[in-house]
């Protein structure tokens, strides 16, 4: 347990003082991102990683966030931490009543059924124009502020987010080292051995699935005060799947993972943009590859690779 | 809402009905022979539309040689995925499928951005634009061309499944696997055919739909969710159920478009979708099962 503290005390660190080093640097801004990718990854996580139920819909609760942020405040001239919250518990609730049903299905059909709800929500934010501004998006979000501090600029921001990032991680590792995180990888394991154990496997799933879907609407809140504009793209189909692509890559159950998932997912795009058009062959071939060859992921992939090159070495020496 | 306007609207329902029975059948064979959801699917429905436009403009072949080419080469990038992406895997968790079948889907669409461009083409109908009057509404040749492939397609298949020593084994996969093996049927074979048989499927769905809605290199993705909304409602049959559940929501959706907005055309398949995989897991017209993993 010592060492899970000293681990996240580590990880706060880094957080901390990343920016000294790039302060005034276009990548604050590209930090930003990553912080809010890596709540999303880790929320997914919670869900996909430890209680081993896939969404392919999750890029749409990051929208209903942002949009229901977004509106509120810029719309109807809500305070934008009271929207949040809002929007959070409209989110939690509505994923709570979505979620029985949907989590009845299993494997490629929960897939299927997750994805069509977020395809569903993703073809709101381009229908209601009247509301969210439709396919051109939605402006003049106000930024977040705690007094007379207004978050506005990427290095504010960057702590902004970075604080919900570290206060999510902390929860996520408590909740994994909890008796409902048990509970969660015993469901994961089998369904029918945790029920047989007295766990109550629906109601599980089912608030799990409403707990993952608030972080992403709180992610997607942040997302919204921070860029002050948003767009359907952000929410569709596609970033469902990179959210996905950010989980496996990091390592199923494994929180640091996630946050290497996101952090390597968010950094991906500025490598390649050298490589312009192929950028997305690239991102394809990656993923495949690490399927094939890193099933576990990079958190149990690459100390596997580095153990294997070291053993194979010794045993020619 | 007046009778010519819902004849009108039932008419067009239908053949993009047909191009979701296709792609859904395509779905379902691979699904039965090897219990994997295939995201892929949608892709081979744009390779079929884009390797016709390249055989037609590009090589400068005529349309009937172009065709039958097309959908040789997207067959051939099926057996391809099966190969180097499937059959490596084939105990990896359900997952990291999904996850595999995204990949490559991914990877299908870059390649074809990179081979061809990001614009969307046109291809000449088979048989020109002349409408064609049914009572008070018209159809296009093309639509009619539409339906009669499928058809067509939808009979050979019949006759694989049911005639052939091929086809039989390919069914006794689907019932059981292991099962299957121990009778000497070459089980892997039959996940390559399968793999085949709905890229080649895929593709001809892509072929004739593409006069009417044309094509580009992102196509394939809602067209293969279209596909698999048509495949649940069938219950992932591979024979009538999905082509019936494929005109249903052809028609749903164009009645839907008509009546409500065409912006919702798209939430119309999957609200239906939901509505299906919660209410009735088994399909339309299937018998309830204990468990569907």
């Amino acid at each position: 347990m010592n060492r899970e503290i000293f681990k996240y005390l580590f990880f706060a660190l880094v957080v901390l003082i990343t920016p000294v080093f790039f302060q005034g640097n276009y990548l604050m801004n590209v930090l930003v991102f990553m912080g809010i990718n890596t709540m999303l990854a880790i929320a997914l996580n919670l869900l996909l990683g430890y209680a081993g139920q896939i969404s392919l819909g999750h890029a749409g609760f990051f929208g209903l966030g942002a949009y229901i942020s977004g509106v509120l405040t810029a719309t109807y001239s809500w305070n934008p931490w009271f929207a949040m919250s809002f929007a959070a518990a409209l989110v939690g609730i509505s994923a709570f009543l979505v979620g029985f049903p949907v989590l009845k299905l299993k494997g490629h059909y929960l897939a299927m059924g997750t994805l069509g709800l977020g395809i569903i929500i993703y073809i709101m934010f381009n229908e209601t124009v009247e509301l969210t501004g439709g396919p051109s998006g939605f402006s003049g979000i106000a930024n977040l502020s705690i007094g007379t501090l207004i978050f506005d600029s990427d290095f504010k921001n960057y702590y902004l987010i970075w604080t919900f990032v570290l206060v999510t991680v902390l929860l996520s590792l408590n909740l994994a080292n909890s008796r409902v995180g048990r509970a969660l990888r015993a469901l994961h394991d089998s369904e029918v051995a945790a029920r047989v154990m007295g766990v109550n496997a629906r109601l599980l799933k089912v608030q799990i699935f409403a707990l993952s879907a608030v972080i992403c609407s709180v992610a997607g809140s942040l997302y919204a005060h921070t860029m002050t504009f948003i767009a359907p793209p952000s929410f569709g189909f596609n970033f469902s799947v990179e959210l996905l692509t950010m989980v496996v890559i990091g390592g199923l159950g494994s929180i640091y993972g996630s946050f290497l998932g996101a952090a390597l997912l968010t950094l991906l795009p500025e490598i390649l943009r050298e490589a312009k058009d192929y950028d997305i062959v690239i991102y394809g071939l990656i993923l495949m590859l690490m399927v094939m060859f890193m099933p576990g992921g990079l958190v149990r992939g690459v100390p596997e690779l580095f153990r294997k090159i070291t053993g194979k070495g010794g045993g020619n020496a | 809402m007046q009778f010519d306007q819902l004849l009108q609207f039932s008419l067009s329902g239908l053949s993009t009905g047909a191009i979701y029975a296709l792609i859904g059948v395509g779905f379902s064979i691979i699904y039965n022979a090897t219990g994997i959801i295939n995201f892929a699917q949608g892709e081979f429905v744009m390779l079929g539309g884009m390797l016709t436009l390249f055989f037609l403009e590009t090589m400068q072949l005529p349309l009937w040689i172009a065709i039958p080419s097309a959908v040789c080469v997207s067959t051939l990038c099926g057996l391809l995925f099966e190969r180097l992406a499937i059959r490596p895997l084939r105990e990896a968790t359900p997952i990291n499928l999904v996850i595999i079948t995204i990949a490559g889907s991914i990877l299908i669409r870059g390649i074809s951005m990179l081979l061809w461009d990001k614009d969307t083409h046109s291809i000449p109908s088979f048989s020109g634009d002349e409408p064609i009057a049914i009572g008070n509404a018209t159809i296009l040749p093309q639509h009619l061309w539409i339906l009669a492939i499928t058809l067509l397609i939808v009979g050979i298949n019949r006759f694989y499944f049911y005639h052939t020593i091929s086809g039989k084994a390919m069914r006794a996969c689907a019932y059981n696997r292991r099962a299957a093996g121990l009778v000497g049927i070459d089980v892997k074979r039959m996940v390559l055919f399968s793999f085949m048989i709905s890229s080649a499927m895929g593709g001809v769905a892509g072929i004739i739909v593409a006069p009417l809605t044309m094509t580009a290199y992102d196509v394939g993705i809602i067209l293969g969710l279209k596909g698999f909304c048509a495949a649940i409602i069938g219950g992932m049959s591979s024979g009538l159920a999905t082509v019936v559940g494929g005109l249903v929501l052809g028609v749903l959706e164009s009645l839907g478009a008509g009546i409500v907005s065409s912006g919702y055309k798209d939430a119309i398949a999957f609200i239906i979708l939901l509505l299906i995989l919660i209410i009735r897991p088994q399909g339309l017209f299937g018998k309830a099962e204990s468990e569907r993993v």
